[in-house]
């Protein structure tokens, strides 16, 4: 691997997607390519990957995401991770045909990454989000495909002092929402709980047990979503973001928050017959 | 016809070389010290904006001296090159030897067949998860490598601040008494070097992921008073 130096009219700047094209390597969009030249695909059983939530607290927001991966009717992995950190200050959640979808993350935090050691400073987060909406519309072609991957982003703005929320469409589209997005084939049932669920200004803490319950709601009504495994010791990952920075959840905070859940839904002994 | 007069090729590399050295000792110093949690690299820069220490990758930090447009090109390449390597194999494959050799094959190769040398001197600092595994790779305007062992200056008055840090106890460190010592080596006993005034960074080696922070005027400050 060679220095890579570039005459001032040749240089790609921050963008290391540009600079993987100026050096010869073909990004992740071959997938895209090659979705327009091919028959559709619908036909084959990719890996899917599922639902991911994100809310608002009163203090930044919290990002939450199943593990369940499907092939068609198959539960292809129980392990998969749909909730990345994207750099310090924001994570993305992805739902979505799964290898495209990693590899799109993939470059996401190594764009934030190279951005950020080239210029000296990180982009705002406006512009992350914009360079997220531009690798997805990149995607485009493989959606038309059967393919499509839509993420969330979730961050805390710095310049604002706020947390932020993003959800995106196929075509590349960005939306900032004010409390809360969802993503993936059980997001609609993740996202009547928080809607029910939302009142007042709730705090990190009681936004996490507001995202666990709408998880095990979208598990519970939607067969691609992966609920608590209790048996094998799988919980969906959570993580916050606020000033301080993105944390993930301790699994075994996170196990105890869904088997309280478990408790609450589970009819006393005399209910059964 | 005219005939283009003849000189040696020692006197060429003698000039170029000259030439090279005058345009590094107008700037100031820096020096990298190894300390037993990590790298410490401290550079004598009023300007809070050009910025001489630089992260280049998780383990590895990028220091120069001279003209600023032309290690802060060095600089970019390195970083390019790192993100690539990652990119291409993974992130535990990217280390620091290897791109301080493209380092010394790009001066090498600009000081022997370009009309100008690169008026740089560059460092490429590592730090490993533990204090054998550091390493100081000193490049020069024509290519040399020194692998340093311990501490390296780098700049006009390196020479100076080398017999300094030579004399120093460098044994049992900390980050503040590694600051301490880089500071005084730099200003030398006749004068002194005001936080504002310093750039400092850091490679900790406990750290997961990417090791490089920057310390902030008010820990520079609070670090020399301790």
């Amino acid at each position: 691997m060679t220095l890579p130096i570039f005459s001032p009219s040749d240089d790609p700047g921050p963008s290391f997607p540009g600079l993987l094209t100026k050096v010869g390597i073909d990004p992740s969009y071959e997938i895209a390519r090659a979705g327009q030249n091919s028959p559709s695909l619908s036909g084959i059983d990719i890996t899917h990957g599922t639902t991911v939530v994100a809310a608002r607290s009163s203090d930044g927001v919290v990002i939450a995401g199943d593990r369940r991966a499907t092939s068609g009717n198959l539960i292809s992995h129980r392990t998969m991770r749909k909730v990345f950190r994207a750099d310090r200050w924001s994570g993305v959640a992805i739902a979505g045909a799964a290898g495209p979808a990693i590899e799109m993350v993939k470059m996401f935090q190594l764009q934030l990454e190279h951005y950020e050691k080239v210029e000296g400073h990180s982009l705002s987060l406006e512009g992350k989000a914009n360079q997220l909406s531009q690798m997805v519309r990149q995607h485009l072609p493989a959606a038309m495909q059967g393919m499509a991957v839509v993420p969330i982003f979730a961050g805390f703005d710095k310049r604002r002092q706020r947390g932020r929320l993003f959800a995106y469409d196929v075509t590349g589209g960005r939306y900032e929402e004010e409390d809360y997005v969802a993503s993936g084939s059980g997001s609609i049932h993740a996202r009547t709980v928080i809607k029910l669920g939302r009142g007042g200004d709730l705090d990190s803490d009681a936004t996490v047990n507001l995202l666990i319950k709408a998880l095990f709601t979208a598990a519970d009504d939607d067969s691609a979503t992966g609920g608590p495994d209790s048996m094998r010791g799988i919980y969906p990952i959570i993580a916050t973001i606020t000033a301080d920075g993105f944390v993930h959840l301790e699994e075994s905070d996170i196990a105890a928050r869904f088997s309280a859940i478990v408790d609450e839904f589970t009819l006393p002994e005399e209910a059964i017959r | 016809m005219n005939m283009p007069f003849y000189v040696a090729p020692e006197q060429v590399m003698k000039d170029r070389a000259d030439y090279a050295q005058k345009g590094i000792a107008r700037g100031r110093s820096l020096v990298a010290i190894e300390f037993g949690e990590g790298v410490v690299l401290c550079a004598e820069n009023p300007s809070r904006n050009l910025r001489k220490v630089s992260e280049i990758y998780d383990r590895i930090a990028f220091a120069g001296v001279g003209k600023y447009n032309e290690y802060d090109q060095l600089r970019i390449a390195g970083i390019r090159h790192a993100d690539l390597k990652g990119y291409t194999y993974s992130r535990d494959d990217v280390d620091s030897q290897a791109l301080a050799n493209q380092y010394a094959q790009m001066l090498g190769q600009i000081f022997t067949h370009e009309m100008k040398p690169l008026e740089v001197e560059i460092l490429v600092a590592a730090v490993g998860h533990n204090p054998e595994g550091d390493r100081l790779f000193h490049l020069r305007y024509d290519g040399s490598v020194t692998d340093e062992d311990g501490y390296a200056a780098l700049g006009g008055e390196a020479e100076a601040i080398r017999e300094r840090l030579a004399e120093a106890d460098t044994s049992d460190l900390d980050l503040g008494s590694a600051v301490r010592l880089a500071v005084s080596a730099l200003s030398g006993p006749d004068r002194s070097i005001d936080a504002s005034e310093l750039e400092i960074g850091v490679l900790d080696r406990l750290s997961e992921g990417r090791c490089f922070r920057r310390l902030e005027n008010g820990d520079i400050s609070s670090l020399l008073n301790s």
